[in-house]
């Protein structure tokens, strides 16, 4: 054959190959609302960017008639790219070839692109769309599992792992997402459990819907899995993109910096949005949005645990980490979600150089016997652990209310925060006023004529004298108690004055958080 | 359009705030679907043995006014095609039994009570 044969023989064998499961399969993909595996990597990609390797690569299975079957690229396609120019590693399981099945080829395929990501210290993309492990490839198919997640636990911490749910995701194979550190999902078309419907109807007798057991909404409302919910995979493209916008490329390297863009603050108006009086509610994404670049807020599972609120956003167009309580929702206590949820984001910025501003306005942790019985004290340590053990720039912002544990747990100057700004609205004590007041002055009220005239006295007395930031101040607890206004101009100086900060924690392999 | 735009200002207008006391400070603020469902805590009756798991009982090993102790053999459930014996969490006498060996038996069902 002349090199122009052989050429053509190539362009061909690629053309096959590019066509996946074929005609009618695809067919069925679309009829499901879902896009094909190469055509999201191509609408997450920069135009011309993806190149794919390991596209003739083909099962190795024999037994069960394997042999005589076909499966272009094993059900999966893998490569590199750009994303707004930034390299990326990325993978997509292919749902038309086998049902997206993960045998030992398909796995060493993904194991193959991550080990090149680590290599390459860049991001790690998985785009998941899979019915599970191919039964026939037997305990193949389960060690191909297990060398994935291996590769994703080694690589937490060192590169982004980003994981996208785009159809099925069962069994053993939701662990992988599990492990990485962002996981996107799209109504409707993400499914996500351990075992499905049929298995616990025939175990339990219970009847469920995948949706209802494992869906998309279900994993951003109520189990805390997924990070970002998109109402359709255009969106969750949107998304994917403006997430790496934010963060950098490897554990050694701090995101790119961004133009530097002024917050509106005539639309997000510390007076208008801000009640001074501790008892009423706001949104806490509105003082964030007053302080960040250009008010862009990037919210981090925005409909989980929403009584805490954790994003992204810019600080002179450097990427800062927000964590901050909502006293719009369960007035901004800490609970098990809410703790749990904190804990991980201050780690992911911890370990990947992003500092974290901390705005605090909470009454505390939340009483209940469900909330003690849930392991409120593991779960609520996961917090202090984390903001303890973080090394970036720490700052914090006193808004209001900051009372008892939650006063600690809120990267206190206790835990090592850098700085520790106030608000002349906040309030730093042991307790709510009417609490305090009650217990301290218990007997006054009980003996007196009036006891309920007198509790009322001794609450504005309490107030008085310890619902400021001065007696904190007067420690020197707090650095500065500022205007609000002044917010953004304290903590843009935070972090310049911060960008050497080196802290040595002692030798160790590792802590031991309370998991 | 219009209609679909004036509800959804609305409801931004006028969100469901509930009073939520903590210690005795009373806040406004807003309750979470999932803390609305919080599953009210009911104290375990420990002489009340029920199933763990739908299945059939396979023997019944005690009888009615019997006197048992911690750990004793009460009954034998199959489910999911393992055999799993039930015993005894507390000493006391089998006041009554609910089952017999073949019935199929629900989830959390009621199968011996011991006091």
């Amino acid at each position: 054959m002349s090199l122009k044969q052989k050429t053509i023989d190539l362009k061909r064998r690629m053309q096959e190959a590019i066509q996946g499961g074929g005609a009618k399969a695809i067919e069925k993909q679309v009829a499901m609302g879902k896009m094909t595996a190469r055509e999201r990597i191509i609408a997450l990609l920069d135009p011309n960017s993806f190149q794919e390797y390991d596209l003739f690569v083909e099962h190795s299975a024999k037994d069960f008639d394997m042999d005589k079957k076909h499966l272009p690229g094993d059900g999966v396609i893998t490569g590199t790219g750009t994303i707004n120019g930034y390299p990326v590693c990325i993978y997509a399981q292919d749902f038309t070839v086998a049902g997206g099945s993960l045998g030992f080829m398909h796995a060493r395929k993904i194991t193959k692109i991550m080990d090149h990501a680590m290599n390459l210290k860049i991001p790690l993309i998985g785009i998941n769309d899979s019915g599970g492990a191919r039964i026939q490839e037997g305990v193949n198919s389960l060690a191909g599992y297990g060398d994935i997640f291996y590769r994703n636990t080694i690589a937490s911490g060192v590169i982004p792992q980003i994981s996208v749910i785009l159809g099925p995701c069962a069994g053993g194979a939701v662990y992988s997402p599990a492990l990485t550190d962002f996981v996107f999902v799209v109504d409707k078309i993400s499914k996500m459990f351990i075992t499905g419907p049929e298995v616990i109807k025939t175990v339990l007798g219970e009847e469920i819907s995948m949706e209802a057991l494992g869906g998309a909404r279900v994993h951003s409302e109520i189990t805390g899995n997924a990070h970002f919910f998109a109402e359709s995979e255009d969106e969750c493209v949107e998304q994917i993109k403006k997430l790496v916008s934010f963060i950098p490329w490897n554990n050694t390297k701090k995101a790119e910096p961004f133009p530097k863009k002024t917050p509106n603050t005539k639309q997000f108006k510390i007076e208008e949005i801000f009640p001074s009086d501790a008892r009423q509610p706001y949104d806490v994404r509105n003082v964030i949005k007053s302080i960040a670049d250009d008010s862009d807020f990037f919210e981090v599972q925005a409909l989980f645990a929403q009584n805490i609120v954790i994003g992204f956003g810019r600080l002179n167009g450097q990427t800062v980490g927000f964590v901050a309580n909502q006293p719009l929702v369960l007035a901004g206590v800490l609970d098990v979600d809410s703790s749990d949820k904190a804990a991980r984001f201050i780690r992911y910025c911890d370990a990947f150089n992003i500092p974290l501003v901390t705005l605090v306005d909470l009454p505390g942790y939340l009483p209940g016997i469900d909330q003690e019985h849930a392991g409120v004290i593991r779960h609520g340590a996961k917090i202090l652990y984390a903001y303890s053990e973080a090394t970036v720039p720490k700052m914090t912002v006193i808004l209001r209310k900051a009372y008892g544990g939650g006063y600690i747990a809120m990267c206190s100057r206790h835990l090592r925060a850098d700085f520790v700004f106030a608000w002349p609205t906040a309030e730093i004590a042991v307790m709510g006023p009417e609490g305090a007041a009650n217990i301290i002055f218990r007997q006054e009220i009980s003996e007196a004529e009036n006891p309920e005239e007198m509790r009322k006295q001794k609450v504005a007395e309490y107030k008085k004298k310890f619902a400021n930031p001065y007696v904190a101040a007067a420690y020197g607890y707090i650095d500065a108690v500022i205007d609000p206004n002044e917010t953004r101009r304290f903590l843009i100086h935070a972090i310049e004055v911060s960008s050497q900060k080196a802290e040595n924690s002692p030798s160790k392999k590792h802590g031991i958080p309370p998991f | 359009m219009e209609n679909e735009k004036d509800t959804k200002e609305e409801k931004e207008v006028k969100p469901d705030f509930q009073k939520f006391v903590l210690e005795a400070d009373t806040y406004k603020t807003l309750l979470s679907k999932k803390y609305l469902s919080r599953k009210k805590f009911e104290e375990r009756d420990w002489g009340a043995i029920k199933s763990f798991i739908p299945g059939t009982i396979i023997t019944v090993e005690v009888k009615e006014k019997q006197k048992v102790n911690v750990g004793e053999r009460l009954l034998v459930l199959e489910a999911m095609k393992m055999h799993n014996i039930i015993t005894s969490p507390i000493k006391g006498t089998v006041k009554k039994i609910h089952v017999k060996a073949g019935d199929k038996v629900a989830n959390h069902q009621l199968l011996v009570e011991i006091r």
